[in-house]
């Protein structure tokens, strides 16, 4: 009894599927590595991090740093079904976090110490949340995006 | 590079609200709750079959809103089509929420996947915000019909 409208984004065929557990071994690495740079206020580890969201937004989740090492060394070791999931939405959370990385890069480079802390504790909280609970930024986030950049009619 | 004491307390502090929000976000997701004001029969449906672009079940309609990014919304999806089969009263419909923004509007839609069931004239009776399990999507659908 299901009926998709026509301008429905859920066209299977169309759907790149990557392993889920890769994205959630991502963000463990980046909760580590954003731990490190708000402890040791460090713009050069904020840096590095950014290149990382960079590479994952630019290539896709599964062939960003992260992906690619989770596929070389922690996939070969995991045993069990592969739960897969769409492509689009992990890569929407790198995008989030990029956009908290560059802000706390660019205030870190200025010299804006509440600025920096700032922003790598919001994008340290977001991807603590993936690693943890699996929580779905883009589920949470990007309806209220759209609502505010869509005016009313 | 020095760790300095704020530092550690900021780090914790962050985690800590996180975690409280993480437990707090997990329970409260993919419960069904009625709707908050009674179905008030004389007022005009809050939702028309043309809005959803599909006609509304005899019984109950389960409008389901998705976006692009939300991996929750796939699992919705699969396990709302697989119930309604098996009930010609109940019918679901899928909505992409982005393009229906006017409709998310009204009805408040703030995240996704979030479902709202309407009765036989397009009247909310409640909702859930996140995916819902099966039985208690099974435990909705009795306790409305």
């Amino acid at each position: 009894m299901t009926t998709l409208s026509a301008t429905s984004i859920s066209a299977d065929k169309d759907i790149q599927l990557i392993d889920a557990r890769g994205p959630r071994f991502g963000a463990l690495i980046t909760t580590v590595v954003l731990a490190i740079a708000l402890l040791t206020s460090s713009t050069f580890v904020i840096g590095l991090q950014l290149a990382v969201f960079a590479l994952a937004v630019g290539f896709g989740p599964a062939r960003g740093p992260y992906g690619l090492f989770f596929k070389k060394f922690v996939k070969p070791r995991l045993s069990g079904d592969v739960p897969t999931e769409d492509a689009r939405p992990p890569r929407f959370a790198q995008v989030v976090g990029l956009a908290f990385a560059l802000t706390a890069f660019i205030a870190g480079l200025a010299g804006a110490t509440t600025v920096f802390a700032v922003a790598v504790a919001f994008c340290l909280a977001a991807s603590f949340l993936n690693a943890a609970f699996n929580y779905c930024l883009g589920c949470e986030i990007y309806l209220l995006i759209s609502r505010l950049t869509h005016k009313a009619r | 590079m020095k760790i300095t004491s704020p530092n550690i307390v900021l780090l914790a502090a962050t985690l800590g609200l996180a975690s409280i929000y993480g437990i707090w976000h997990r329970s409260s997701r993919g419960k069904f709750k009625a709707a908050h004001t009674g179905v008030n029969q004389a007022i005009a449906p809050l939702v028309t079959p043309e809005e959803i672009e599909n006609a509304f079940g005899s019984k109950l309609t389960l409008v389901q809103f998705s976006s692009a990014f939300c991996t929750p919304c796939r699992a919705t999806r699969a396990l709302l089509t697989d119930i309604t089969a098996d009930l010609p009263d109940v019918v679901h419909v899928d909505v992409d929420a982005e393009s229906h923004l006017e409709l998310v509007r009204r009805l408040d839609i703030r995240s996704t996947p979030t479902t709202v069931i309407l009765n036989k004239d397009g009247h909310e009776v409640g909702r859930a915000v996140g995916a819902p399990k099966r039985q208690q999507v099974l435990d909705v659908i009795a306790s409305l019909s």
